[in-house]
């Protein structure tokens, strides 16, 4: 299992999930990334790209403005069907 | 065989209509989103202290959940400049390219359909529905100069439109699109209710700050004071933040109007010089430009008229400068008066 960091401060929403989902592409099921960012809209959209790719995330910590997520890789799923 | 498109998914409710309406007849789609520097949403609301207690979700990102559909979003920055600096067919109201911009990115779209493995693409483009790139004339212009031709598909408007490969191969059923055109929203409004969307972004203005008068003027005022039409990242991140003050050709300040913004403005100290009130509170200050004493001192002037000192005798302000020691300078605020309009920008 590799667990990379990706330091994302001072980006703004959607680099942060830009870098995340680039530093995902190169890794495998149950591989783990820890981001680290400053953009409040991480809180929404980090664990909404996770989602949509089935990927899960994790808050890890908010302290003096950074926001720490861990994301797990999981196993790339079909879309779901459209209900 | 099950057919894959890929939808150029903007956020708004023509891209998620029209990737449902395909959803619908079976054919897998997955979104793609490609981030500018331009986009409306997200970084000013990121940056605004008054914002942050509530962040404002990614639109592209809400509808890719909607339709449980994956996203993709591309940083097409770099390559977008060209866009931006040179469109072939011109601008539109304000700086926006948008005939060029929509090749561009249906043309990126192409090429990750060849990379991804998708069979086409589409769009929620409606016949009439924009003055500048969504013209029954310009439709074709676009399909033929980004490279898509024929793996273009616009579900919205498919009827009034020649059938494109997807149809022709029988992976959609032309029947089953659509035919509309104009302004009126009232035909996406009544097949969104008849598909079970409740809700939708309804974004203001146009989808980047390209369409914003007061945004555009920033962006010339940048190319005319550096006598070249270029920029980085962070010159169009900066356009969007504080008060512009170009009180001499060389030079201009970005005043910070609250919190959140001198923050953001502070992340910037250590590339470029910033003035910071020191003796009353104020506003975080970055000069952008080559400044001498001169400059200093009337920059420090306007700084000191935005703080909470600009009625005392006199202000002092702290002068960083990348790589060098701050230093301080003690000034007279400049009057009500004396700041002229004409250096606001
Ligand atoms: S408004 Fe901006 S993003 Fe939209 S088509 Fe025009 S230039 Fe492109």
């Amino acid at each position: 299992m590799t667990r990379l960091a990706v330091d994302a401060r001072r980006l703004l929403c959607p680099l942060p999930v830009i870098r995340l989902q680039d530093q995902v592409a190169q890794l495998r099921h149950g591989d783990q990334v820890i981001i680290i960012a400053t953009d409040p809209g991480v809180k929404l959209d980090i664990p909404a790209w996770c989602r949509v790719h089935g990927h899960s995330a994790s808050l890890l910590d908010e302290t003096d403005g950074e926001i720490r997520f861990l994301v797990t890789v999981e196993a790339a799923p079909n879309p779901p069907k459209p209900t | 065989m099950t057919r894959k498109a890929l939808a150029l998914i903007s956020g708004g409710l023509d891209s998620m209509l029209a990737a449902r309406v395909v959803q619908e007849q079976g054919v897998q789609v997955e979104g793609v989103n490609f981030f500018t520097g331009f986009c409306v949403e997200g970084h000013t609301h990121a940056i605004r202290k008054q914002s942050q207690t509530r962040p404002k979700r990614n639109n592209a990102l809400w509808v890719a959940e909607q339709l449980g559909i994956k996203l993709h979003i591309v940083d097409v920055v770099d390559e977008y400049k060209d866009v931006v600096l040179n469109p072939k067919h011109g601008y539109g109201a304000n700086l926006n390219p948008c005939l060029d911009c929509k090749i561009f990115m249906v043309g990126k779209a192409v090429e990750k359909v060849r990379d991804w493995g998708f069979d086409f693409i589409l769009t929620g483009e409606v016949v009439g529905q924009r003055p500048m790139s969504q013209r029954k004339q310009t439709m074709p212009v676009i399909s033929k100069e980004s490279g898509a031709e024929g793996l273009l598909l616009r579900p919205l408007s498919a009827l009034n439109l020649p059938a494109t490969k997807p149809e022709l191969e029988g992976w959609v059923d032309r029947e089953r699109l659509y035919g509309f055109s104009g302004r009126s929203r009232k035909p996406q409004i009544a097949l969104a209710r008849r598909l079970g969307i409740q809700e939708w972004a309804q974004p203001a203005g146009g989808c980047c700050f390209l369409t914003d008068a007061n945004y555009t003027v920033k962006l010339q005022d940048l190319w005319a004071s550096r006598q070249q039409r270029q920029y980085e990242l962070d010159d169009i991140l900066l356009l969007k933040v504080g008060r512009h003050i170009r009180p001499r050709p060389h030079f201009k300040l970005i005043v910070a109007r609250e919190e959140g913004e001198g923050n953001y403005l502070n992340g910037y100290r250590r590339m470029y010089t910033y003035l910071d009130s020191v003796s009353h509170p104020g506003p975080m200050t970055l000069i952008d430009g080559q400044v001498d004493e001169d400059d200093l001192e009337l920059a420090a002037r306007i700084v000191a008229r935005y703080s909470q000192g600009r009625n005392a005798g006199s202000v002092e302000v702290e002068v960083g400068r990348p790589g060098a020691p701050p230093l301080r300078l003690r000034v007279t605020p400049f009057g009500s008066e004396e700041i002229p309009r004409e250096w606001m920008l």
